[in-house]
């Protein structure tokens, strides 16, 4: 019975399930993933580790050395630990230092704190609007320009009520270097 | 509260109880052995199966044939999925090239399996081969699931039959769960999950170079086939390390509230299924209305603890949710506090969060609903003969109250039957206690914990209530893949789970001997809004009872702490 069941559920259903998978949807199965001028970049679904200041950046990462899709993880870090009280203070004093804000302006959560998978592709529109000034100065820009960009990025709930607002940070990217 | 969080926490259950429904009554078929719109398609399979294996679909088990069967079946599912780990490093379908699994953490991994907990000492996309996680550790996610839902349908089988010596047959219970349950739902889910992008392939890890021309590996492998019976089966080992929360497992709010569906639907409809096999449909509604009663309960406060957040990462001038530390940004407080709440009422332990940076209140509701015993729809099959179990304790502290003989069902409940739900409520509590005090005692125990002050306690309170609920979820920080742990909790999920199955079984037996009587006056309704208050209030009590000392040192003082500014 053992081997039966390994048989039916351990191979011939997984297998059956990518073959399908491979003819009804290659692209999801293959793992979304993103070409420019033919090379593959990524993938739609990971984030990817941004600190130039002429990208938006994403959240902080546990994941290996940060964004390591081979290493996925939280930080795991529990809610009286110093060290998350610690490096969430650090965090925000840098986002406001390399934005260019006022010593106590308010930061969003999602931009100073770890994702659970490390690997969380999107942030806040808030903390994507955060960083339009950076962005556009770094880049020579005007800031409507930039601003339009992210607010044509903004993924609303999906069906129009599940999950949260969202900004995938590498499509932003990517629509951010097509811009010129 | 937002109307938004409050109409998807709603929506979610009215779904899962629209769901739930059709699929009781379908199962409960399915288990009568009547026809089903599925026979057609899977029956000559079924046949095939009996054939090959020489299993006579007619001949009937007693309670300790049946106990037997379940017990080596499941022993020798173990030990092949032990020994897979140990040589995947010269098998096919390895193309990262893992090497062996080291013993400990083979032996823990198999076990953890096998006892549908799916604790995972170990990282999935750094450790096994897609041999293992296909042919290994997909095969016992059916298998588990299907030993839960027989056992429970042995026990119901028991509370139906009148002076009757058998409870079913085991092969036949196991095949069916898998052929026209387990299976054709994986399929279509697994497919789902794919068209939101999960993936499904066979390719070696992808080197790419990131916009900023640094280099990244994106893990790979055959996720959605391994992904939707994680949670169908409510097992609960992700594919990769992240589990729930990786986008590839888990990557759209769409994929989040089927997953969440596929978790408590079969629980649920087992609640369905009881009624009808017991031919009075009540009965399974108030069961399945105590769950409610406790879920929402749960569910409020987790939810409400996640949302106000962490006071001391608010005064660093943080501004919106402060507990989005281990959260996803698609998923948000809302469906992550309600995923936790989900992930723990069943025996799944799939997390889409991480339970270690929950804040202190919104831990103690997962790790509170597990040492309940996971009876709050519960794993597929243990949930409910858990819940059972607790009837069965509630008929009779009602029935000393008042000074009524103790009945169910029109069958009276007595010194063995009583004998044996204590010691399935017992053995559990007191693995968890016994083991998480020998590890807090020792520093075998104590070198794994990540976060000082009293999250530590927490960590391993959480570890061995997670291992012998058979749950699998944990606060991850602690480093559970040691010598101590591997064999601590691989022993916790095996009393866990053989520790509650056999009296369950042996409870289905001597009731299944007994012989009816008619109800009378002096019985007590089992079927109105009274038993469902009195079934959930018996259930949180023992569970209140057994578990506060430690639970007020962990996760209550501190969040007493938290508000008071204090960190470690």
């Amino acid at each position: 019975m053992l081997l039966v069941m390994t048989l039916l559920t351990g191979i011939i259903y997984p297998l059956a399930v990518t073959g399908l998978a491979r003819v009804i949807f290659p692209r999801q199965a293959a793992g979304s993933l993103v070409y420019r001028n033919s090379a593959v970049v990524g993938s739609s679904l990971i984030g990817q580790k941004f600190a130039g200041p002429g990208y938006f950046h994403g959240r902080p990462s546990a994941a290996g050395d940060g964004y390591d899709a081979a290493s996925s993880s939280g930080s795991n870090l529990g809610p009286t630990n110093k060290k998350l009280i610690d490096t969430v203070a650090e965090r925000a004093a840098a986002v406001r230092k390399e934005n260019g804000l006022p010593p106590n302006a308010p930061v969003p959560a999602d931009l100073v704190t770890a994702s659970g998978s490390g690997l969380d592709p999107d942030i806040s529109p808030q903390s994507a609007l955060l960083q339009v000034p950076r962005v556009a100065r770094y880049r020579h820009l005007s800031e409507q320009t930039v601003r339009q960009l992210v607010e044509s990025h903004i993924k609303g709930r999906q069906l129009g009520f599940l999950g949260s607002s969202r900004v995938n940070v590498l499509e932003l990217n990517l629509a951010l270097d097509a811009l010129k | 509260m937002k109307g938004i969080d409050l109409f998807q926490l709603f929506l979610y259950l009215v779904l899962l109880i629209a769901l739930a429904v059709p699929l009781g009554r379908y199962m409960a078929r399915v288990y009568q052995g009547e026809r089903t719109w599925f026979d057609k398609l899977a029956g000559p399979v079924e046949r095939l199966i009996y054939r090959l294996t020489g299993v006579d679909a007619g001949r009937e088990m007693n309670w300790w044939q049946y106990a037997l069967a379940v017990l080596v079946f499941n022993i020798s599912g173990m030990v092949l999925l032990f020994l897979l780990q140990l040589v995947q490093g010269i098998l096919p379908l390895n193309p990262q090239h893992f090497g062996a699994v080291k013993w400990d953490l083979s032996l823990n991994t198999a076990i953890s399996f096998m006892t549908n907990t799916n604790w995972q000492a170990y990282s999935g996309e750094s450790t096994m081969s897609y041999l293992t996680q296909m042919a290994g550790l997909t095969v016992q996610n059916f298998l588990s699931a299907a030993t839960g839902m027989a056992v429970v349908i042995a026990l119901i089988r028991g509370l139906a039959r009148h002076t009757a010596r058998t409870i079913g047959n085991f092969w036949v219970d196991l095949t069916r769960s898998v052929l026209f349950i387990l299976l054709p739902i994986s399929v279509v889910g697994a497919l789902f999950l794919v068209s939101q992008g999960v993936i499904q392939n066979l390719s070696p890890y992808l080197n790419v170079h990131t916009l900023e021309g640094a280099r990244q590996t994106l893990a790979m492998g055959p996720v959605a086939s391994q992904e939707f019976i994680k949670e169908l089966g409510t097992n609960g080992g992700g594919f990769f390390n992240a589990n729930s929360a990786h986008p590839f497992e888990n990557p759209t709010p769409l994929t989040n509230l089927v997953e969440m569906l596929a978790i408590l639907v079969i629980p649920a409809g087992l609640a369905i299924t009881f009624g009808r096999m017991v031919k009075d449909v009540r009965q399974g509604r108030v069961v399945l209305a105590a769950m409610l009663i406790l879920f929402v309960l749960a569910l409020g406060v987790c939810y409400t603890s996640e949302v106000t957040g962490n006071p001391q990462i608010s005064a660093l001038g943080v501004s919106g949710p402060t507990a989005m530390e281990g959260k996803e940004v698609r998923f948000g407080i809302t469906n992550s506090a309600l995923f936790a709440t989900v992930t723990t009422a069943a025996s799944c332990g799939a997390v889409n969060t991480m339970h270690d940076s929950l804040t202190p209140l919104g831990g103690l509701v997962p790790m509170l609903q597990i040492m309940l015993g996971e009876v709050v729809f519960g794993g597929v099959g243990s949930g409910l003969y858990g819940m059972l179990i607790f009837v069965i304790l509630t008929v009779f502290i009602v029935g000393l109250m008042v000074g009524r003989t103790p009945e169910y069902l029109g069958k009276k409940i007595e010194s063995r039957e009583m004998k044996m739900a204590t010691l399935a409520v017992l053995i559990p509590a007191a693995t968890i206690l016994i083991g998480a005090a020998l590890a807090a005692a020792t520093k075998a125990g104590t070198s794994s914990i990540a976060n000082p002050g009293p999250h530590g306690l927490s960590e391993i309170l959480y570890a061995f209530a997670s291992g012998t609920g058979n749950n699998g979820s944990a606060f991850a920080g602690l480093n559970a893949n040691t010598l101590f742990y591997n064999l601590a909790i691989g022993l916790a999920m095996f009393i866990g789970r053989f520790g509650v199955i056999l009296p369950v079984l042996a409870i289905a037996g001597s009731m299944a001997a007994k012989k009816a009587v008619p109800a009378g006056p002096g019985t007590f309704e089992t079927t109105g809004g009274l038993f469902a208050g009195l079934l959930s209030a018996t259930v949180l009590i023992v569970g209140a009872l057994t578990f506060f000392p430690a639970l007020a040192l962990g996760p209550i003082v501190e969040q007493l702490l938290m508000f008071a500014g204090k960190a470690f």
